[in-house]
């Protein structure tokens, strides 16, 4: 009835302008990284693949890529498994110390980040596992396990648990109902949460700042130590690769959400 | 059950409580128990400075997202179904982006050389380049654009629950549009204020990446000292310290907003 009154008008261009203010920058990226110039300018003078072959051919480059991919592969692998059995213990299970073990799990999301990564260098620097695979991969474990669980409470919410009951009194044991009656509803959340917690490891940069080094160092650590240096348009193109393969991501969590 | 919860739980363990129990520990207990430690932190300027500098930027960047954030929120609440997924998914798209790449997007933005500067003197609006980056304003405006979509989501989730009749009700008993917001939409959408303000505010005084690339030097947050302790001058306990006093002041906030509203409304948005 008032859709153009002056109050609206404002509100639609002013939430336009903070919506610019969110994307753009995302979004400016993508040119500078198919630049021809070696600094900066923009619009780019011409276009080129050159900050692309200069990353595919550096060889520092490609195996800190690689140790990003390994580790958030290896995080997926462990913290998924972890994180539904967790998920699950704490929706059937009605013991008071459940509740207590919920917000533990979620402390990765409450701890402040530097705070956390400080903390495990120290403990890292005692058991010997600072610049090592090993160290790394367990603190991403520990990382991304909150976004299993949330994810994967929130499928079992939808989950009626009769259904396993009548599967186990069917004469399955507790093991096989959970694999062939509840896990196939929950799957897309299962998916979903091991995916978040593929995105967190491969961003995740502030923990790796401590406790990487030598020649297991992630894309993250390399960039931030780079960008304290110079803007490298090296950068650009690693940025826009990362983008791109993190809205991939997501796009495919929340399609399979959707079929769950 | 217990069973199943035990890796992850050993996991937690292992690497959050064990490792800040540590910190705590080493903050009191150098060659025997100090508090040297803190007297430091809470008696030299450099600390003092750097804790009421943090404050001030969280609080800063907590207004500017609220106010940023509510019109957000409103309009993709009161928007038809289409609109509004699209301003939301617009809204999580910088969300899922890694927080170094933004960073590196706003020196790409704001430096001397950068694009708003070339733009504003292709125009002739300025002639010397703006000193936007490198400085408090720049963390400013890449901080502010990290944490708006912790802003937006609880704001809108709140307001999705505001019955329509209640509006409706109010514009019946003849208030006006802006009467009505004020009287009746407002306090209502309060607790997503709370819940999105905390979030971005505790966020906000851990904030790490951005300082440290975007301020130059001279906005040295907490974090910063907190890193700068450990790797330029092995100053483990003052480190730790700091740590201590940084999380729990996070934690006080937490229990202090807790007894407003829930905290799982705060942290279901993450």
């Amino acid at each position: 009835m008032n859709r153009l009154s002056p109050a609206r008008i404002v509100l639609y261009v002013f939430s336009t302008l903070v919506l610019v203010y969110l994307i753009l920058p995302v979004l400016i990226i993508v040119p500078i990284s198919f630049s021809s110039a070696r600094f900066l300018t923009f619009p780019p003078p011409s276009f080129s693949l050159r900050w692309y072959q200069q990353y595919f051919a550096s060889s520092a480059w490609m195996q800190a890529t690689q140790v990003t991919l390994t580790v958030a592969a290896l995080t997926v692998l462990i913290a998924t498994p972890f994180g539904v059995a967790a998920a699950y213990a704490i929706s059937q299970s009605k013991l008071r110390i459940m509740r207590v073990i919920h917000m533990a799990l979620l402390l990765p999301l409450v701890v402040p980040i530097i705070i956390t990564a400080v903390g495990i260098f120290f403990v890292y620097a005692k058991v010997g596992l600072v610049a090592t695979m090993l160290g790394l991969v367990l603190a991403n474990v520990m990382l991304g396990l909150p976004y299993v669980v949330i994810s994967v409470l929130a499928g079992l919410q939808s989950f009626d648990p009769a259904q396993e009951m009548v599967a186990r009194s069917l004469g399955m044991n507790r093991l096989r109902s959970f694999f062939a009656v509840t896990l196939p509803q929950i799957k897309s959340s299962v998916v979903a949460g091991g995916i978040f917690a593929f995105i967190s490891a491969m961003d995740e940069t502030i923990v790796a700042l401590f406790i990487s080094g030598g020649q297991y160092q992630p894309l993250t650590k390399r960039m931030f130590t780079a960008l304290r240096d110079e803007i490298d348009p090296t950068i650009a193109a690693i940025s826009t690769l990362m983008t791109a393969a993190s809205f991939m991501l997501v796009l495919l969590a929340s399609a399979r959400k959707k079929d769950g | 059950m217990l069973a199943l919860v035990s890796p992850a739980l050993l996991v937690i363990l292992a690497l959050i409580v064990l490792p800040v129990g540590w910190l705590a520990w080493q903050s009191i207990y150098h060659d025997g128990f100090t508090l040297e430690n803190y007297r430091r932190v809470f008696t030299e300027d450099i600390y003092w400075r750097s804790f009421a500098l943090t404050f001030e930027i969280s609080l800063a960047v907590t207004l500017i997202a609220l106010l940023l954030g509510y019109p957000v929120a409103y309009l993709a609440n009161a928007l038809p179904k289409g609109w509004s997924i699209l301003i939301l998914s617009l809204v999580v798209l910088p969300f899922w982006t890694s927080v170094l790449v933004r960073a590196y997007a706003w020196l790409v933005l704001l430096q001397r050389s950068g694009v708003i500067n070339q733009f504003l003197r292709h125009l002739e609006w300025i002639s010397e380049p703006l000193a936007l980056v490198h400085n408090t304003f720049g963390t400013v405006v890449a901080t502010v654009h990290i944490l708006l979509p912790f802003m937006v989501l609880p704001l809108y989730a709140t307001m999705q629950k505001i019955p329509s009749e209640l509006m409706q009700a109010g514009a019946s008993l003849g208030a006006s549009p802006s009467l009505t917001f004020v009287r009746v939409f407002l306090p209502l959408s309060l607790p997503g204020v709370l819940a999105g303000c905390t979030m971005v505010f505790v966020l906000c005084l851990g904030f790490y990446i951005t300082p440290e690339l975007l301020g130059g030097g001279r906005t040295v947050m907490v974090s910063m000292l907190v890193s700068r302790n450990v790797e330029l001058y092995n100053q483990f306990g003052a480190a730790s310290a700091v740590a201590v006093v940084l999380l729990l002041s996070v934690l006080a906030i937490f229990v202090l907003v807790s007894r407003f509203i829930s905290l799982d409304r705060v942290l279901g948005q993450k």
